[in-house]
């Protein structure tokens, strides 16, 4: 296996304190390579949500080891002291809704973050649309996000979340607002992209109709992972 | 970089121009107000200006005629007249009074000067000076006279011979100049009925009213009725002559208050309209601090309407300073909306208002450097605001 792009060893959160701490993560351990899609599972309450945080160096984890990327992020604290540069360039969010910024047009809500990672307008235009057109909503790059449908503005959020090139993506339930032939093409983009950028995507989802797609899944139950084979069925 | 201050205006542009019409209309308030205490300024600059004086000789122990009632002898200009340094030296009087005019009342200040000396109008914009000795005025347009048209001071009728502009006394009214004679019969003749009156209490004076003397009863009667007061004699120095010097010898020699113009404009600046200029940097203060409250609060909510919008940027890597940046560009960007339309609208309605409103340029540059500075200060809570929001909140659970 090559260097992974997510390695989880042991890692934990702990909230509050004394009686009242609460163990959302008690050792998860997580190993994805690059351009490698993987399902991350569980009832709610099991701990999705703080891994996914925790990944996304949003919280700080208790103890335990993380790299992203081949970096080792977190080895009982912090290794690397910027987190917002950290998330900007290793890092692609995709939300449950889009959240695409309202008052920027399609190319700029793709555009924004090479832009913030200091490249020219004209360059991050050019990765934006260049990324749009992959994702076929090329054509609606000049719209407001208002005007498009449930299904493309998705496409522009994954769109958002590769523009950078990071080694991972944290899609949390990406398909839940779509119906099943929207969800479906989702997760064909989701595996496209990450075999075409190399990138390793986290799928946190409840949703029955696209669990089966995944070649392998981390079923988490009381802060613990569980590594599974999935069914691989093409999507 | 994109400008997300920007982007955001022109996404909701129709409720940052409506936002900004409100703030706007307050700043053409505060700009007003500012505008009317210069007028005030201003005016009284005109009067001192326009009445050609460079000394003003009233009563000892008074402020003179526009701060405090004045009373001289009618013949004191002529021991002025031959001191060293004087050119010229005249009466004036200054009533402030109702005139009739139709059905309304118009309040004006009367003056009464003597035609081709200090205290005549400096120029007319229609009409004729006074030509005749009696029963003609100049008056302001601000009066509403027309000329041609007939008025009534006191006792007798006047007809509006010509017509003059920006003359207006330290409290705003209006000037209407008319003989001096006229003047001083308007100002100090008494009525009919309290002449009578006096007449009787005179001649029941066993002193004043002696047997054997049939000439002094007469000649008290007349030096009672006789009107020889004025309010000031206005002096013109001689070139090559220092004012403070004439003034001076004014006060030394003739026992009379003299003033200087730089004193009299201290007099009228300082003193007279001081407590207007307190009061109107008392309403500009509530109104930057409404203002402020205003630009604060609808920054504020425009903050916690983004709140998600803010998540997601922190959480993609948006630096704190940029979402900072944002949010104080649109507050100044409103600010600036709102300084437009405020300059706008106190221009329009300045000619509107009953007193002279003067808008300075300089004032101007004031206020948008105070709205800019009052904008930045109410963005402060929205900063707050939006610096904790936690990018966790863009990730469900």
């Amino acid at each position: 296996m090559d260097v992974p792009a997510i390695e989880v060893r042991g890692l934990s959160k702990r909230y509050g304190e004394g009686d009242a701490a609460v163990d959302a993560l008690k050792g998860v351990d997580m190993r994805i390579a690059p351009g490698e899609v993987v399902g991350l599972i569980g009832p709610s309450g099991s701990g999705k949500s703080t891994l996914l945080k925790c990944l996304g160096a949003v919280i700080e984890p208790t103890g335990g080891y993380m790299a992203l990327g081949g970096r080792t992020a977190f080895d009982g604290g912090w290794k690397i002291r910027d987190l917002r540069s950290l998330r900007r360039d290793n890092i692609g969010f995709v939300f449950q809704a889009p959240y695409l910024i309202p008052f920027l047009d399609v190319t700029d809500n793709v555009a924004l973050l090479p832009m913030l990672a200091g490249k020219s307008n004209r360059e991050a235009r050019r990765q934006a649309v260049e990324l749009l057109e992959a994702l076929d909503v090329g054509h609606r790059a000049k719209a407001a996000p208002s005007e498009l449908s449930g299904g493309e503005q998705q496409r522009v959020a994954i769109a958002r979340a590769l523009v950078n090139r990071p080694p991972v993506v944290l899609a949390d339930e990406p398909t839940a607002p779509l119906d099943s032939e929207r969800a479906l093409n989702v997760v064909r983009i989701l595996n496209r992209m990450a075999e075409q950028y190399r990138t390793a995507i986290i799928v946190v989802t409840h949703d029955e109709k696209i669990i089966p797609t995944f070649r392998r899944l981390y079923r988490i139950r009381d802060g613990r992972t569980f590594e599974e084979a999935g069914e691989g069925r093409a999507a | 970089m994109i400008s997300l201050a920007g982007r955001d205006i022109l996404h909701h542009w129709a409720k940052y121009v409506f936002t900004g019409v409100g703030l706007g209309l307050l700043i053409g308030v505060t700009l007003s107000m500012a505008g009317i205490y210069r007028g005030m300024v201003d005016d009284a600059q005109v009067l001192l200006r326009s009445s050609g004086a460079d000394i003003w000789a009233v009563q000892q122990e008074t402020l003179g005629p526009y701060a405090e009632p004045s009373n001289l002898r009618d013949d004191a200009y002529r021991a002025i007249l031959g001191m060293p340094g004087v050119a010229e030296a005249s009466n004036v009087t200054y009533l402030t009074m109702q005139i009739r005019q139709g059905e309304r009342d118009v309040r004006v200040m009367a003056v009464g000067f003597e035609p081709g000396r200090p205290g005549e109008p400096p120029f007319l914009v229609a009409g004729r000076r006074i030509a005749r000795s009696h029963y003609e005025v100049v008056a302001d347009v601000r009066t509403g006279f027309r000329l041609g048209e007939r008025v009534r001071i006191r006792r007798h009728e006047y007809e509006v011979v010509g017509l003059t502009r920006r003359m207006v006394s330290s409290s705003g009214d209006p000037m209407v100049f008319l003989p001096l004679k006229d003047a001083q019969e308007a100002q100090f003749l008494k009525d009919n009925d309290a002449i009578v009156n006096e007449r009787a209490r005179t001649a029941a004076n066993p002193g004043l009213n002696r047997p054997g003397v049939p000439g002094l009863l007469d000649a008290i009667l007349v030096s009672q009725t006789a009107s020889r007061s004025v309010n000031a004699v206005l002096v013109r120095v001689a070139d090559g002559h220092d004012a403070e010097q004439v003034a001076e010898n004014i006060r030394r020699w003739k026992h009379l208050e003299a003033y200087t113009r730089v004193q009299m404009e201290e007099i009228l600046v300082s003193k007279l309209i001081e407590t207007s200029a307190r009061q109107i940097a008392t309403f500009l203060v509530i109104l930057a601090i409404v203002s402020a409250a205003i630009v604060s609060f609808i920054i504020y909510t425009m903050t916690l309407g983004k709140v998600r919008e803010l998540a997601v940027l922190k959480l993609i890597g948006t630096r704190n300073r940029t979402i900072a940046a944002m949010i104080l560009q649109q507050s100044l960007g409103l600010g600036l909306i709102g300084f437009v339309i405020g300059k706008t609208v106190a221009t329009l309605w300045a000619p509107y208002f009953p007193k002279y409103v003067l808008l300075l340029p300089g004032d101007a540059v004031r206020g948008l450097l105070a709205t800019m500075v009052v904008c930045a200060i109410a963005s402060l809570l929205a900063i707050r605001v939006a610096l904790k929001v936690d990018p966790a909140t863009a990730i469900g659970g």
